[in-house]
């Protein structure tokens, strides 16, 4: 019942993600990216799950709890960089150049 | 096999203790000088009742001999096994009678000669080793066995020349004769690899009784064999052209010269030719070079010895000289003959580095009383020493004329075989003919210059300074002792081989007729008639005479003058007392050239711009380049790396998806 659709969705949102990712070059905005890929996951997960089980459905808790503690360490991350260098623009962050 | 033959492993094993215990001692009780001579002497002394045994064993089974001992496996490669195992027979059992016999004489004397050294312990330690190697090598039933002798008495050689280390001069000298020991094994090695090849085996019992099948008579196989052979023995025993590190090998302890460079290690390839007398009597072209390189060694350092002023150096080149007459004797078939001057002249040439040994040791200590920096060693000043040392004249001289070949005393009877057998073989060339001339005139310089050694040191008036002469005493009787003994045997060791015209003739040689009949079969017995044999030996008495008197008339004892009244040497005798120049053709030819080639070509370009530029430092760079490229790559912006990974990710999809 409507998977193709269901995964049709799944992809616009996670293509989106993506390019978020790659073309914004504010940190706050790159990590709702994320969020939007993990969540266009979890949305094919459930979708899949239909034919496939209800292992999908497991795996979209782990998958949420993943996210929000890595939320939680990455926000802490971001304010700990913006009280340091005044600024989130990951243009000016390049203290990991080898 | 007889009970005694079974415990040969005993005779070796014994003096092994005596180096370990004696080198234990030399580092925790290097005072206790007593205890290690005890057990310096008690080992060899030991072996040589143990030999005996086994001698008298070996005496009851002529025919049952050579008995195979066998101890381990050592290395089983393939086809290629090699056993540690120790081969009993009549030749072996001489050598053993040799090195245990006159080893003992000479380790009781180093008690007396080397009692003030601080390095004692030492001494004995390195001595007692040799002892052990050079059982081994008369020993082994193989060549990698005698090899093993062979390396190891070469290791002690340089250890003992170099035994006086602190002097530059003495480390140096044990260096070259390490390294020119080195040239002769190469040849060695080479023969052992191509005798597996030729039989497929190396030890003596198989390889002696293939040998007629797989070779025929001369042979280019048999010929390179021998050949890479005898250029191991030219090292180890000191002929033309390896001889130059016999004389500086006088550097060590006179004791030592007695026992390494002139009875027992330098022999080992006078007895390596005998043992492998099969295969030399299968080439013949091989053996006439040996005889020849014999005959070419005897009277080229003959000519040398004539003007050397060091008591030892000159005792150094005779036995260049005598191991010279050796291989004249195994080249040219008559092995018994070479083993019989080898046992002679271990007699007679110990005595006189012995007795030089008491002279020098009374020199060093007038020299060491009075404070005076002159050369203990220079014959210039001693002179008239038979006065205050009349028993080590009266036993030089008795050695003296065995070396000469006057008639009735070993030497004699050795060298006039040697010489009979060499001209016996003259209808086979005319070259043996050559070879004899060469012989009876170096017999002639060596009873010149051995007359002449003994006029400098014990006659005429004396050099060495009167407040001196005052100092010069005999040696202690554990000195003079073993050259009492070996004095007997110099005079009378001629009766173990008498020549043919007088009854009892030839005992040396029936006793190892089981061991050379193999090269009989090739050779056929040498004969010599009666008339011939005394006309010969009316010469070398003759020759003896003329060198002996000759000297006497021309030195003119009572004339002799010290080293400032030395008139300076023109022409010919500088050029002998300069040995040829043959060390500086040598430096010039060899050395320097080498030495060039190292430091131009391979320290400079092979193994500073080679190895350490290409080699080592290149892929050093390889890596380092590689590894810059990777840091370009190392931007530092999160974005940056996010966009290689989906490209990553988009190719890794795309992989999976289309294929």
């Amino acid at each position: 019942m409507l998977l193709g659709p269901a995964l049709g969705v799944s992809a616009i949102l996670f293509s989106i993600g993506v390019l978020g990712v790659l073309m914004r070059r504010n940190a706050i905005v790159l990590f709702m990216c994320i969020e939007l890929m993990l969540n266009a996951v979890n949305l094919s997960l459930v979708a899949l799950s239909q034919q496939l089980g209800v292992d999908g459905q497991v795996l979209v808790f782990f998958v949420m709890t993943v996210a929000a503690a890595e939320a939680a360490v990455g926000f802490a991350v971001i304010i700990a960089i913006y009280r340091h260098k005044e600024t989130v623009d990951l243009q000016d962050l390049n203290l990991l150049r080898g | 096999m007889p009970t005694s033959v079974q415990m040969v492993w005993l005779i070796v094993l014994l003096p092994f203790l005596g180096f370990l215990v004696n080198g234990w001692m030399s580092f925790f009780r290097p005072e206790a000088k007593r205890a290690v001579g005890v057990v310096g002497v008690g080992v060899v002394a030991l072996a040589f009742v143990g030999t005996l045994f086994v001698v008298a064993g070996l005496a009851g089974h002529p025919h049952d001999a050579p008995f195979i001992v066998p101890l381990w496996q050592w290395m089983p490669v393939g086809d290629l096994v090699i056993d540690i195992e120790f081969q009993v027979d009549q030749l072996s059992a001489v050598m053993l009678m040799v090195v245990t016999g006159v080893g003992s004489l000479i380790h009781i004397f180093s008690i007396g000669y080397m009692r003030e050294d601080r390095s004692y312990p030492r001494y004995f330690a390195y001595l007692n080793l040799f002892v052990f190697f050079m059982l081994v090598l008369v020993l082994g039933a193989s060549y990698p066995v005698l090899f093993i002798g062979w390396e190891g008495v070469g290791l002690c050689s340089y250890l003992l020349i170099g035994f006086w280390y602190t002097e530059e001069a003495n480390a140096s000298a044990g260096k070259k004769a390490f390294i020119m020991n080195r040239i002769g094994d190469f040849g060695l090695l080479i023969a052992m690899f191509m005798l597996f090849r030729e039989v497929g085996s190396l030890s003596f019992a198989e390889v002696f009784h293939a040998a007629p099948e797989v070779f025929g008579t001369n042979t280019a196989a048999i010929s390179l064999i021998t050949l890479f052979l005898f250029i191991g023995c030219v090292g180890k025993s000191a002929q033309i052209p390896l001889y130059t590190w016999l004389p500086d090998a006088m550097a060590g302890p006179t004791p030592v010269s007695a026992l390494i460079h002139a009875a027992t290690m330098v022999t080992a390839g006078v007895y390596l030719v005998a043992r492998s007398n099969v295969l030399f009597a299968m080439a013949p072209s091989v053996s006439l070079l040996v005889a020849l390189v014999g005959a070419v060694t005897a009277l080229f350092a003959a000519t040398i010895a004539l003007k050397q002023w060091d008591i030892k150096k000159v005792l150094a080149y005779s036995t260049v000289s005598q191991l010279g007459y050796m291989f004249v004797g195994v080249g040219v078939g008559a092995y018994a003959a070479g083993v019989f001057h080898l046992v002679t002249h271990a007699f007679f040439k110990a005595l006189l580095f012995m007795g030089a040994g008491s002279v020098i040791h009374a020199m060093h200590h007038a020299y060491h009383h009075t404070h005076n920096e002159a050369d203990p060693q220079d014959m210039r000043n001693m002179g008239g020493l038979k006065k205050y040392m009349p028993i080590t004249a009266a036993l030089m001289w008795t050695a003296t004329l065995a070396i000469a070949g006057v008639p009735g005393f070993s030497g004699f009877f050795s060298k006039d075989q040697i010489l009979a057998m060499a001209f016996a073989r003259g209808h086979d060339g005319g070259l043996f003919y050559l070879v004899w001339a060469f012989g009876a005139i170096a017999a002639l310089l060596t009873a010149f210059y051995m007359t002449r050694l003994m006029l400098y040191t014990f006659h005429g008036p004396n050099r060495t300074g009167d407040r001196e002469s005052e100092h010069l005493h005999e040696a202690p009787w554990i000195m003079t002792g073993p050259l009492v003994v070996l004095a007997v045997l110099s005079v009378v060791g001629g009766v173990i081989n008498l020549p043919h015209i007088l009854p009892g003739a030839g005992w040396l040689e029936h006793w190892l007729e089981p061991v050379l009949h193999g090269s009989v079969e090739f050779l056929g017995e040498i004969h010599i008639s009666a008339g011939l044999e005394w006309g010969l030996i009316g010469v070398a008495t003759l020759i003896a005479a003329a060198g002996i008197l000759g000297a006497w008339l021309l030195l003119k004892p009572e004339a002799l003058q010290d080293v400032a009244g030395s008139p300076e040497e023109k022409g010919i005798q500088r050029v002998l007392y300069n040995k040829y120049y043959i060390d500086e053709l040598y430096d010039r030819i060899i050395v320097q050239p080498i030495v060039w080639l190292s430091n131009k070509v391979l320290w400079r370009v092979v193994d500073v711009f080679v190895i350490d530029g290409v080699g080592v430092n290149g892929a050093a760079g390889i890596s380092k380049f590689f590894g810059w490229i990777g840091t370009r790559f190392q931007t530092g912006r999160a974005t940056a790396y996010f966009v290689m990974f989906v490209i990553g990710a988009v190719w890794l999809l795309s992989l999976t998806l289309g294929g």
